[in-house]
């Protein structure tokens, strides 16, 4: 007899290739483009827990399904946060959605920012546009537990001021006493006063320790392409470099082969490679 | 050699000069001058005559293109061990940008003209110098290719 | 050897008709035996209710995008090597249901099908193919995730395996390390001794398969003769084996994404994705969501899918794999090469039917050995 996926979660071992109901509590619009979503499960128990750096697919009914990285505090217990940015069919339908629409959701998947392997490191985290979102999970996880981790350095790029993503928390950040946070923008508008150029030269002015420091990187592709030569120049080796993959994860267990990377799956062997593992791979063409 | 002890000390400090022979480091301590502007001072001006190269001892200097009917575009920012300017090494030896004072600005400005007579008298100097210069301008233009391509942009197929 | 000492135990030697009567008892068994049949031109599998559905004395005739049927009085039931068809489509079916939602109050529900495991026998299957299903096995038992219907459909068929007698034009089992001879992982393995004494050694290599095999009357008890006389057969057709793939193939991919044959080869390949839809361990699938008009209910669909298409590759914006060039390197360095490190074995068998299907005829061992010779390798 089918079993509804809400019993069947309870019964029995989930399926990963099945979703499962989760409601929206809150939708929270960060840029003309891009919102959060907050999930619990449609049915009592509280949602699974996850590791900084992993993913959801997450359905629309009648559209189709995505994949989305987690950009909530994993130490939340209580509901599941997303940030989402609309550039696609599914992800302008979840943009419709209201409080109270139902989604289906699937994971989590994928390796996590190793956050155990950088503990008593210089933490340099490094992002551009939404890839922020991916790397706030491990940035409440270093920060919620900031005395086992040397400087923490945040260097973010975006396009413009108002394409800044959780500027209220960048802020927040940026006036702790044990964090340093440096934003640039490719183009200043209005009356932006802070640096305009790319993240790349952010990390140049960091002041770290180059030697014992740790990088976590989520982007574009080809920022994370200038990103490493530059963290190569002044001293991290590309095993203490971390970077989050994006390809066309579909079935995101491994069996549809659509997001392979040389011969890694992004979906279960990644997205958080260390880089020295694919560095052969990241500047081969259309790979 | 009066009044350079003080200038060589500023740019013995600078990462650009950063490993620099000690005598043609007090050679270039001869052009350099102190200089302060104010939060919102225009340092040069696009046209005007590039005589000069800054290095940033504090504060941070906005590069930028004045395009009439538009609001100023802020093409990159310099900050403090960094350095701008070499349109004193390119006929016709004029500026191609505005440089603003974002803040408070403390920079050493360097002399094209006495720097010119001091390559020409010592071509290791100028070798030196350029040198330094070269991965500097390398790296702004990759910056300015990167910003160029808007890589955080919406797809192609959305715009 | 297990097998060989399983089979010791369930071995006959059986006149020809034996064969109708293996089909027969395993139906009677509540199987529905799959087997080789002549269609459209072509040896398929499809259902056979008796041997009389199977291709007696047919021969094909196979080269790079050539395929032809032709009648060799004498042949025998096996006589064909493999043709378009693989095990592939019965225990990871082209077009699977995932799950089914319907709207409800204030949202939908999902409901997953049971994985349903039809009893299948396989009947005719080639040690290449054997091989292919324990790569398969692999992919959707990939140490993190298991596919609940592929596992359900391949514990419940019964393989009745089949050693080659002969090399078809275009096989490379030899070295793909896939055959001829069938070593273990069957049900009931056959040779066949076709002729005016047209018999088979059938042997069992299953407590399942050895239940059929003593049940079968007629014939006599095969002696170490018989297994010395199945074990020329399929040396010979070791032998006889045209095409081989370079032992170094993965390294010689690894080493040449790079290189400007992989342009050559694009100018031939017309993106048909043949080879992948023939090749019996290709897996990649893609998903469709159907949705009802009304809103009512929607599915979703697994379907097999091809890395030749431009959409596989898709991220929001475009596709990574935009030429030609990119999808064959990544089909073929994924096959050779991306396989080890995936699933600790190589993706080929050896079958050739990529080389016969492909309408331009490109040939898998032919391209590693051009990028090998063109000199990327340092």
């Amino acid at each position: 007899m089918p079993a509804t996926a809400a019993t069947a979660a309870t019964a029995l071992p989930a399926d990963p290739m099945v979703p499962v109901p989760y409601r929206i509590t809150r939708v929270a619009r960060e840029l003309s483009d891009t919102f959060t979503v907050d999930l619990v499960p449609a049915r009592g128990k509280a949602p699974f827990r996850f590791a900084p750096g992993q993913f959801n697919m997450l359905y629309v009914y009648g559209v189709g399904e995505v994949p989305i990285s987690i950009s909530g505090d994993p130490a939340d217990g209580a509901r599941v946060r997303h940030t989402i940015r609309a550039v696609g069919t599914v992800t302008d339908a979840l943009r419709r959605l209201k409080k109270g629409a139902m989604v289906g959701l699937r994971g989590p998947f994928g390796t996590p920012w190793p956050l155990d392997l950088t503990e008593g490191c210089d933490v340099l985290i490094i992002g551009g546009g939404v890839g922020l979102a991916p790397l706030r999970p491990a940035i409440y996880e270093v920060l919620n537990n900031r005395d086992r981790y040397g400087k923490v350095c945040l260097f973010y790029g975006a396009r413009t001021p108002d394409d800044i993503l959780f500027r209220g928390e960048l802020e927040k950040w940026r006036g702790r006493f044990d964090m340093f946070v440096d934003v640039t923008v490719d183009r200043a508008t209005g009356r932006w006063a802070g640096p305009v150029g790319v993240v790349t030269q952010l990390i140049r002015r960091g002041g770290f320790d180059a030697y014992h420091a740790c990088a976590l990187v989520c982007g574009p592709e080809v920022m994370m392409r200038f990103a490493v030569p530059t963290l190569n120049e002044i001293g991290v080796a590309n095993d203490r470099i971390f970077v989050s993959m994006e390809r066309n994860m579909k079935c995101a267990v491994g069996f549809c082969g659509h997001c392979q990377f040389g011969g890694a799956f992004v979906c279960k062997d990644g997205p958080v490679f260390r880089y020295d593992t694919i560095s052969k791979l990241f500047n081969v063409r259309e790979l | 050699m009066v009044k350079t002890g003080g200038m060589y000390d500023l740019l013995a400090e600078h990462p650009f000069f950063a490993g620099m022979d000690k005598g043609r480091m007090e050679v270039v301590a001869g052009c350099a001058m102190n200089e302060r502007f104010e939060a919102g001072q225009y340092i040069f001006h696009e046209g005007e005559s590039a005589d000069k190269f800054y290095l940033v001892r504090h504060g941070m200097v906005a590069l930028e293109f004045h395009v009439p009917g538009r609001e100023q575009t802020v093409l990159d920012t310099v900050h403090k061990g960094e350095i701008f300017g070499w349109s004193w090494m390119v006929s016709p030896y004029t500026w191609s940008f505005d440089a603003r004072a974002v803040e408070l600005c403390r920079l050493v400005s360097l002399d094209a003209k006495c720097l010119r007579g001091k390559f020409d008298a010592d071509n290791s100097l100028g070798y030196d110098l350029l040198r330094r210069f070269i991965p500097v301008m390398a790296e702004r233009l990759s910056a300015a290719r990167m910003q160029m391509i808007d890589m955080y942009g919406q797809p192609p197929d959305r715009k | 050897m297990s097998a060989k000492q399983k089979s010791e135990s369930a071995a006959r030697v059986v006149p020809a008709d034996g064969l109708d009567a293996l089909i027969r008892a395993l139906a009677r068994a509540g199987y529905t035996t799959i087997g080789p049949r002549v269609e459209d031109g072509a040896v398929t599998y499809r259902p056979v209710g008796s041997a009389a559905d199977l291709p007696l004395d047919m021969v094909d005739e196979q080269g790079g995008g050539t395929y032809r049927l032709r009648a060799s009085k004498g042949a025998g039931y096996f006589a064909h090597v493999v043709g378009p068809h693989s095990w592939k489509r019965y225990l990871y079916p082209p077009r699977q249901l995932m799950w089914r939602a319907s709207r409800a109050r204030s949202g939908f529900a999902v409901e997953a099908p049971e994985p349903a495991a039809d009893k299948l026998a396989f009947i005719g299957v080639r040690a290449c193919e054997l091989r292919a299903m324990e790569i398969q096995d692999r992919v959707f038992d990939n140490g993190q995730f298991t596919d609940p219907g592929y596992r359900a459909r391949r514990a419940a068929a019964l393989v009745v395996a089949v050693n080659c007698g002969r090399a078809g034009d275009t096989c490379f089992c030899v070295s793909a390390g896939g055959g001829p001879r069938v070593e273990d992982g069957y049900d009931i393995l056959l040779t066949e001794f076709p002729g005016k004494d047209h018999t088979f050694l059938v042997q069992a290599g299953s407590a399942r398969g050895a239940r059929v095999v003593k049940a079968l009357r007629g014939g006599r008890d095969a002696g170490e003769a018989d297994l010395r006389a199945a074990q020329r057969r399929t040396d010979a057709a070791a032998k006889a084996m045209g095409r081989e793939l370079a032992g170094d193939a993965p390294q010689v991919l690894r080493e040449n994404l790079e290189h400007p044959h992989w342009q050559r080869v694009a100018e031939r390949c017309l993106n048909c994705a043949n080879c992948t839809m023939v090749c019996p361990t290709c897996f990649c699938s893609t998903v469709e969501d159907v949705t009802a008009l009304d809103g009512s209910h929607a599915e979703r669909w697994r379907t097999w899918d091809s890395c030749f298409t431009t959409d596989f590759s898709y991220i929001h914006g475009g596709a990574i794999r935009r030429g030609g060039a990119a999808r064959y390197r990544q089909w073929i360095t994924h096959k050779l090469a991306s396989w080890h490190e995936q699933f600790g074995t190589s993706g080929c068998t050896g079958c050739g039917r990529c080389i016969t299907w492909c309408p331009v005829g490109i040939d898998i061992t032919e391209e590693v050995r051009a990028l090998a010779a063109r000199g990327g390798r340092k």
